[in-house]
């Protein structure tokens, strides 16, 4: 080695990496820091709301910055270690991944600033912020990494942290929804990497980019369908669509609320945006042919999802009902497969994000006000908190789908981009979730905000104002209604999503600058 | 060798789901870790097997002179046995601890989360 | 399981496997071994003075938490990724120096250390799930 200088530009990056760069790891690189530290410091409970907040608000500010730069110059990469993709594994940021990481953080730093009360020293010392941070950095990771494999290291990452949050106070009903919690959904990810065995065997690779590129070549030899179908049946399970959701209504309503919070904003958003990345964008063809199918299952899961709400007394049940029928909605999107259609997908997954985890921290506020999330006892509560009324009626109408909060555009454009495709039926499915939605939710509206009952307790004894709870909910209330309000810089991040994945051009063109070797 | 691995392949998967067909946690629990070796027998044998020659490239050339064996499925699979052991790990415990909470292993008999019977909500204001 | 031969023996045992897990972590650089399976082995070796003289010796031995101890690796590893940081090179790239140590010449390089994190890590998290079971098993 030492007689000839090798000439490591064959294999290795050689354009040094500048801190813009820096930006594709960050978001996922500080809170694993930051994870790190206050699993060191896990005794020292004084000290974990504030490091965490801290360690979020860095990662936020890094996906701001990496959301700007990708909608100005185009996907950003990094590839670990220096080596030349395909054999370095490849960060690859696009305006999808850049917006869908930016708002998960953005309800991570809520929940983190409403856990402040909501858990206690016992719950901080068993690991609830460390846990909480692990399982930002895993969600991130699946957000931004551009390589099979690592998104199924990433979902396995994630995975592990939410098994920890979930069992946070060992009550036998957590117990009881974290077995079935676990088991679930490690089958969905052995699944998952059952069906990237199959895609390396085909393919010998396993970056995004590079399988993009390569799949016209073997769409003909290559058992292309079958990858589609089990990846479909994969993500499908981690994103609770319909015959394979059973695992989320066992345990989204056992663990604290703000865990359950986090839990139904981001975790099954993380299955869609999965689906997104290797269904539209790295097999089109194939999930042309499949698109009956996902459009019965998109059909399928908002219906059933939502009928499931109206049959539930318990506040945390009904949304995690609720968030399977967003789930199906989501998934309306994917089996049209046009431009419209995914801009719809994309808007009405931030849309989600905010406002499910918004419902179950009002959830939270509305027990920690009325001491229980059964409708039939919580009451009354417009008349002692009338803000947390206005907050709930924000909310309801949002997650409804009507005027003037977030729910309304990315239906519009879903129920316009099924017409446009020529399924009226499915706009017709989406049109009846929201009178569902309506009512399910109205309902919750009117019996704990309006509802006057009669051996209701003095106005003596009611609990103070909750600051905090106040807080969290108006930070994610901006954001809904200015979605609501002025959806165009929304909408054309969403759309920059869609046509991304309609035209993996300027992805793989990103990770592979200079089509030097074959 | 890649016809015998892939009958093992075969039969590991039908074992694995044939044990999470049951009732029973514990059998359940093994059959998701035999389900994680058949993924990762797989793994093995789509990458190609090849007789053993290390991917070692020899001190005075740049590239391998032969064919070697190929060592990323390697890599693919101590990273999933990795991460199947350590999830593995954890569900033992927590099985192990809804047994003694629930006193049943049986899902069937696991309702605790999803009480039976519930009323249904309010149905009028 | 606690008979007087097994007592005698494990903490001998325990010591000889730690060390050998050390060996294996530091062989793993060029030959096969590596954090993973050393943390493993230093692992098992807890666990059995754990099962020999139960399981509050093996927590004050090991002073600091299980779960600290794996704090502290995935920490290492992270920041092991971080120094390219400072080397215009992407994240995680490996980076090599040589010091000398009492006229040795030693290679110290970022691989080294985020091997280590991973080797702390494995220790820490098996070893507080080992702990966990022996815990309930005897209590």
């Amino acid at each position: 080695m030492a007689a000839e200088s090798v000439d490591i530009s064959q294999a290795m990056v050689t354009a040094p990496a500048t801190l813009g760069d820096w930006l594709v790891v960050a978001p996922v690189a500080i809170p694993i820091v930051f994870g790190a530290i206050l699993l060191m410091v896990r005794h020292e409970t004084r000290l974990h709301a504030g490091l965490a907040i801290a360690g979020l608000v860095a990662t936020l500010a890094a996906n701001a910055g990496l959301l700007s730069r990708v909608l100005s110059d185009g996907p950003q990469v990094m590839t670990m270690g220096r080596w030349l993709p395909p054999f370095g594994i490849s960060f690859t940021a696009d305006a999808l991944g850049a917006s869908l990481a930016l708002v998960a953080t953005l309800v991570a730093v809520v929940c983190a600033l409403y856990a402040m009360k909501d858990i206690g020293a016992t719950g901080r010392r068993y690991g609830f912020y460390p846990f909480m941070l692990l399982m930002m950095a895993g969600v991130g990771g699946s957000f931004l990494t551009g390589d099979v494999f690592n998104l199924y290291v990433w979902f396995e990452v994630f995975l592990i942290s939410s098994f920890g949050l979930l069992i946070l106070g060992s009550s036998h009903r957590q117990l009881d929804g974290a077995t079935k919690y676990a088991i679930l959904n490690l089958v969905g990810t052995t699944l998952f990497l059952t069906a990237t065995a199959f895609l390396y065997g085909t393919f010998g690779t396993l970056n995004m980019a590079d399988i993009a590129r390569k799949v016209d070549a073997l769409r003909e030899t290559g058992p292309l369908m079958t990858l589609t179908v089990l990846y479909l049946l994969a993500f499908g399970m981690k994103a609770a669509a319909f015959p394979l959701n059973f695992w989320l209504p066992a345990s989204y309503h056992t663990p604290s609320i703000v865990t359950a919070a986090l839990f139904g904003g981001v975790l099954t958003k993380v299955g869609v945006y999965a689906l997104l990345r290797v269904l539209v964008m790295l097999f089109p063809l194939e999930r042309a042919v499949l698109s009956d199918l996902i459009a019965w299952v998109a059909a399928g899961t908002m219906i059933i999802g939502i009928m499931g709400a109206l049959a539930q007394s318990d506040i945390r049940r009904v949304l995690g009902f609720v968030v399977i029928s967003g789930v199906g909605v989501m998934m309306a999107g994917i089996a049209l497969g046009t431009e419209q259609g995914l801009t719809g997908t994309v808007l009405y997954a931030f849309h989600s994000i905010l406002v499910m985890t918004a419902l179950y921290l009002l959830a939270g506020v509305m027990n920690e006000l009325g001491g229980s999330y059964s409708l039939h006892e919580l009451s009354g509560l417009y008349r002692r908190y009338p803000l947390l009324a206005a907050f709930a009626l924000l909310l309801v109408l949002a997650v409804a789908g009507l005027p003037p909060a977030s729910g309304l555009w990315p239906k519009v454009l879903l129920v316009r981009a099924s017409l446009d495709a020529g399924l009226p039926w499915l706009s017709f499915a989406i049109l009846l979730t929201g009178l569902l939605t309506t009512v399910a939710m109205g309902r919750v509206f009117i019996l704990t905000i309006w509802r006057q009952k009669a051996d209701a307790a003095p106005d003596g004894a009611a609990p103070a104002h909750p600051t905090i709870g106040y807080a969290a909910l108006a930070v994610l209330s901006l954001p809904v209604l200015l979605l609501g309000l002025y959806p165009e810089p929304f909408i054309r991040v969403a759309e920059a999503s869609a046509t991304g994945l309609l035209d993996a051009s300027a992805y793989v063109g990103a990770v592979f600058p200079t089509e030097v070797r074959p | 060798m890649e016809v015998a691995l892939s009958v093992f392949v075969g039969i590991f998967f039908a074992v694995a789901i044939y044990l999470m067909l049951s009732k029973h946690i514990i059998r359940i629990l093994l059959g998701v870790s035999i389900f994680g070796n058949a993924v990762n027998l797989t793994i093995f044998t789509v990458g190609r097997v090849v007789r053993e020659v290390p991917p070692i490239i020899p001190e005075a050339l740049q590239t391998p002179d032969t064919i070697t064996a190929n060592p990323l499925p390697q890599a693919l699979i101590l990273t999933a046995i990795v991460i199947s052991f350590s999830i593995f790990a954890f569900l033992l415990v927590l099985a192990f601890r809804t047994y003694q909470e629930l006193g049943t292993d049986d899902t069937d008999g696991m309702r605790v989360a999803e009480p039976e019977g519930e009323p249904l909500p309010p149905l009028g204001y | 399981m606690r008979t007087l031969i097994f007592r005698t023996i494990a903490p001998y045992l325990t010591s000889l496997m730690v060390l050998f897990s050390i060996f294996v972590l530091l062989r793993g650089h060029n030959d096969p071994g590596g954090g993973f399976i050393g943390g493993l082995i230093a692992a098992s070796a807890f666990a059995i003075y754990g099962i020999a003289c139960g399981v509050s010796p093996v927590r004050r031995a090991l002073y600091f938490h299980p779960m600290a101890i794996s704090g502290f690796g995935l920490l290492l590893a992270a920041l092991a990724g971080w120094l390219s940081l400072f080397f215009d090179v992407p994240f995680l790239t490996g980076l090599w120096t040589t010091v000398s140590i009492l006229g040795l010449p030693v290679d110290l390089s970022t691989v080294l250390f985020f091997d280590i994190g991973v080797y702390l890590v494995v220790v820490g998290s098996i070893t507080s799930i080992a702990l966990a079971l022996e815990e309930r098993e005897h209590g």
